[in-house]
């Protein structure tokens, strides 16, 4: 059976099988071996006996069977056996068999290692004996292993890769029994067990073989060992063949050291004292130089891990959070601009892990070597990488609080502040265009500081910089960034109070000042409609601080955006709606300037292109001619001469109808304009009498019963509502009750 | 029981942010029937966020809404009442309990549903009652400097309504009901 084992035509995979059928069979050998009384024979003869077996291999295996027995027996010192053995191996050169019987070796000699404890330890066996003996076989299966790979051409040699790659737990293996070995220590480790095993992979000058040893060396020994011998391990990293992915290796390294100093905060102060960073940096520098032809991913993939492992060990070190990206943005300026999507998505990887774990941007903010990093991106990477940052303020609800560092932080946004040389605007989607520039918008608000002077600053910088962003931008930024002024115009007028006799740089009429150019800005779009409505918001926040002059110059800034740039008809209705609406409740103005701007108003009301639009906005201007928490401004002539002037609008309207249509329309018009009697009729206003309102009533049903008129169930259910409102009025009695009697139904 | 929540003037992302995050984790989808929105949210993305929390959304147009189709005034039928919403910048006086009755007559509506000046207000009058929700996001207002963010909900349940205001101050989210019963004769059928 054994015999077997001298093929060479079995895959390795085959011959695994093969073998392990033979173990089965070989450890009821041992067991029989183990019983003298069965077979006569004293082990020590049978340990010679067996030598005269034939062929080498299956004498081997023979030899290393009645050696466990042996060994066990304590006949002999477990060293002298263990050492015998291994070097009868030498026998076996070709590279399968000899690792497989090595393997044999390795099995049956675990447990009869002389380690400390073992009940094998004494004067003729000590632990070192134990690690030499492993060390050994180590190193010759290694070397067996190796030289696979030496054999055959192109596809063939594939093959054999992949077939090789199958064995190599068979030679770590041996790495996992030094580190179970009790009696190997940090002491041990360092100047024997490491040092040998390096120089082995080392040595063996193989690509797959250093790959696989080193990561093995890594997963198995534990990281207080890695720690302490860093300096060792990383030394051999240089001296690996070129082709080696050792940045994979190191990654996996500083992962593994990452996830060590999470487990506890006790094990911190180790690194500090092994100058780990120091020393992981070094090394990767190192890497990165000699392997001239490393393509852009691998390194800044080496960063990253870099990165985290310094973001984890050592979180408040900023500087050595900033060093490594200072590395990343030297070795990216000897490259042209990425063009590798991996590589890129290695870069924004690099830049996210410090959003992600300080969440406060400002920490990020303070990294000078971060902005550097984000300008070798390319011009959409980039832009992605801004909204992620605005995404992460966002999201921790972060206030950024100085001017400057509001500085800083469109300095790293400034993709989507403006167009960068080089990107083609035409070609941007229009939906993700509105998207960022409504987070930029939304970034605005974030902005914000309690001290009046510093959040004067901030607005400042804020408008320097959406400024350049031209036409395209500024109809998303510019409300934003007047809102933020106009909060700050608040709060001083909260605040008005003493102030000190030097110059006070932030006042509202600086503010003021500001909002007009700011609003100005706009008028390079054109955007006219957002401009009239932020110069009437601006108006009312003027009426507060009593300053009229203000509130007039923003009102004519209003007025002539109407009259010269808002031609749509729509528009300008919902223009009127504001323009008398902010009129009707401004307190500030002397009558002059009241009359002058309501004059107006009433003016553009009456002009407004259809019919049913005039009528309404001329009724509504009525208001501005009698304001309930004022005094004065209760006109009671020149609200009726608005009712009537709606009036002939509306009678109007109905001819017209008549004429073009060949009936009258829905009386709605009429009934709105019945309201409004009543609501001044209500408020004291002497000259709509009782009589008035009649008369409107009459003139109401009169046009309902009209050959002309359409039938309308909305005008009827409305006029119905008013006419159940004024019986409502009537019932309470009172003052109102008598009142509202004096209309006679 | 129909619930029917009532909000606007969020004015995202011209004067605010978002919607507060306390409100944003009561606000779920599938809990409510219906949406009314007085307007000025003013980007679509706000418009998606309310359909992902209730398919039957009706919004009405706000004077800063970036979609201009919105209409100007809409009356829906929920159960027994006859509701409208109209964002209110187009009635004038701006917040005038008068005039917006005068509204609720045209319309001839039980609940008048209106917004623009940012202040939380349940009044109920001889033709019905008019609510402001107020603004979901206490954005900036020329009415009043004290703006708490705010929203209403609405319990139809035959012939009563019960509203539910809800109101940030201060960090907490704070409660206050109201309840409006109407008598059937009111209304003429239409």
């Amino acid at each position: 059976m054994l015999s077997e084992l001298r093929t060479s035509k079995l895959s390795p995979h085959k011959y695994y099988d093969l073998y392990m059928r033979a173990f089965d069979e070989l450890r009821k050998l041992e067991i029989f071996f183990k019983d003298e009384g069965k077979h006569g024979v004293s082990v020590v003869d049978l340990y010679e006996l067996v030598q005269h077996a034939g062929n080498i291999l299956p004498r081997l295996y023979l030899l290393c069977t009645v050696g466990s027995v042996y060994i066990k027996s304590k006949e002999a010192p477990a060293k002298e056996v263990l050492k015998d053995l291994v070097e009868m191996c030498h026998a076996v050169q070709h590279p399968l068999r000899g690792l497989f019987v090595r393997s044999y070796l390795a099995q049956i000699s675990r447990d009869k290692l002389p380690d400390i404890g073992s009940e094998y330890e004494g004067d003729d066996g000590t632990v070192m004996d134990a690690v030499e003996f492993v060390l050994q076989n180590f190193t010759e299966m290694n070397k067996l292993w190796v030289r696979m790979q030496h054999q055959g051409p192109g596809r063939v040699r594939e093959k054999q890769e992949k077939e090789r790659n199958e064995l190599r737990d068979l030679v770590g293996k041996n790495l996992h029994v030094l580190s179970q070995i009790e009696g190997v220590d940090l002491e041990m480790y360092k100047e024997t067990v490491l040092p040998r095993v390096l120089e082995q992979v080392v040595n063996c000058k193989d690509d797959l073989s250093q790959y696989y040893l080193m990561d093995c060396i890594i997963q198995v020994f534990p990281d207080e060992y890695h720690l302490q011998t860093l300096e060792t391990l990383l030394g051999a990293c240089p001296q690996l063949q070129p082709t080696v992915d050792i940045k994979t290796v190191l990654s996996r390294l500083m992962d593994r050291l990452s996830n060590y100093a999470a487990s506890s905060a006790d094990v911190l102060p180790e690194f500090l004292q092994v100058e780990a960073f120091g020393k992981l940096s070094n090394a990767i520098g190192k890497v990165i130089e000699t392997q001239v032809d490393m393509p852009a991913v691998g390194a800044i993939t080496l960063y990253v891990s870099l990165l985290t492992f310094t973001l984890r060990v050592h979180p408040d070190r900023l500087d050595y959070v900033d060093l490594v990206l200072g590395a990343c943005v030297k070795k990216l300026s000897n490259i042209p601009k990425l063009d590798d999507s991996r590589a890129t998505k290695q870069v924004v990887a690099l830049l996210s892990a410090p959003l992600e774990k300080y969440n406060d941007i400002v920490t990020a903010l303070t990294l000078s070597n971060y902005p550097r990093v984000m300008d070798h991106l390319d011009n959409g990477t980039n832009k992605v990488m801004a909204m992620v940052i605005i995404q992460s303020i966002m999201k921790n609800n972060t206030c950024i609080s100085t001017a400057d560092k509001v500085e800083v932080l469109f300095e790293l946004i400034k993709g989507l502040i403006k167009d960068m040389d080089g990107s083609d605007v035409d070609e941007l989607d229009e939906d993700d265009f509105k998207d960022e520039q409504n987070s930029v918008a939304r970034l605005i608000h974030m902005l914000y500081n309690n001290e009046p002077e510093e959040m004067l600053k901030i607005i400042c910088t804020v408008r320097k910089h959406t400024m350049a962003g031209g036409p395209k931008r500024l109809p998303f930024t510019v409300p934003s960034l007047v809102f933020s002024a106009l909060r700050l115009v608040r709060q001083l007028q909260g605040q008005e109070g003493d102030i000190v006799g030097e110059e006070v740089p932030a006042t509202p009429k600086k503010i003021f000042q500001l909002l007009t150019q700011i609003i100005e800005d706009l008028s390079t779009v054109p955007s006219p409609e957002l401009a009239l409505r932020l110069s009437l918001q601006c108006a009312e926040a003027a009426n507060d601080g009593d300053l009229e002059h203000v509130a007039y110059e923003f009102f004519t800034q209003a007025f002539v955006l109407y009259e010269e740039e808002i031609a749509d008809s729509k528009a300008q209705v919902t223009a009127i709606h504001l323009i008398v609406g902010t009129l009707q409740r401004m307190n500030v103005f002397g009558v002059e300037n009241r009359d002058t701007l309501t004059h107006k108003a009433t003016g553009y009301s009456a002009r407004l292109l259809k019919k049913p639009d005039q009528c309404r906005a001329v009724y509504a201007c009525s208001h501005l001619f009698w304001v309930d928490d004022q005094d004065g401004v209760k006109d009671g002539e020149r609200v009726l001469l608005c009712l009537k002037r709606a009036l002939r609008i509306a009678n109007a309207a109905q001819q017209m109808a008549n004429v073009a249509r060949g009936s009258s329309g829905p009386v709605t018009l009429f009934v709105e304009i019945l309201n409004k009697y009543l609501y001044f009729f209500e408020k004291g206003n002497q000259q709509i009498t009782g009589a008035a309102i009649q008369g409107l009533i009459e003139l109401i049903n009169t046009e309902k019963q009209s050959d002309s008129a359409t039938p309308d169930s909305a005008s009827d259910a409305f006029l119905a509502s008013t006419m159940r409102y004024i019986q409502f009025q009537r019932q309470k009695g009172g003052i109102m009750g008598e009142k509202f009697e004096s209309i006679k139904l | 029981m129909v619930l029917v929540l009532a909000i606007g003037d969020l004015h995202i992302p011209h004067r605010a942010p978002d919607l507060p995050p306390k409100f944003k984790s009561m606000l779920v989808p599938g809990k409510i029937q219906h949406i009314i929105c007085t307007g000025n949210l003013c980007i679509k993305e706000v418009h998606d966020y309310f359909k992902s929390l209730c398919p039957d959304l009706h919004v009405t147009r706000g004077e800063c809404d970036e979609d201009s189709r919105y209409p100007e005034n809409k009356t829906l039928t929920i159960g027994q009442f006859k509701l409208g919403i109209c964002h209110g910048h187009q009635v004038i006086p701006w917040g005038d309990l008068d005039s917006l009755a005068m509204l609720q007559r045209q319309l001839d509506v039980d609940i008048l549903v209106t917004g623009h000046t940012h202040q939380f207000k349940a009044y109920k009058h001889e033709g019905g009652v008019v609510i402001n929700p107020g603004s979901a996001t206490g954005a900036y207002s020329s009415f009043t400097y004290d703006v708490n963010p705010s929203f209403v909900l609405m319990d139809i349940d035959g012939l009563r309504v019960v509203v539910y205001v809800y109101e940030l101050i201060d960090g907490e989210v704070k409660v206050d009901k109201i309840d409006f019963k109407k008598t059937s004769t009111t209304r003429s059928a239409h």
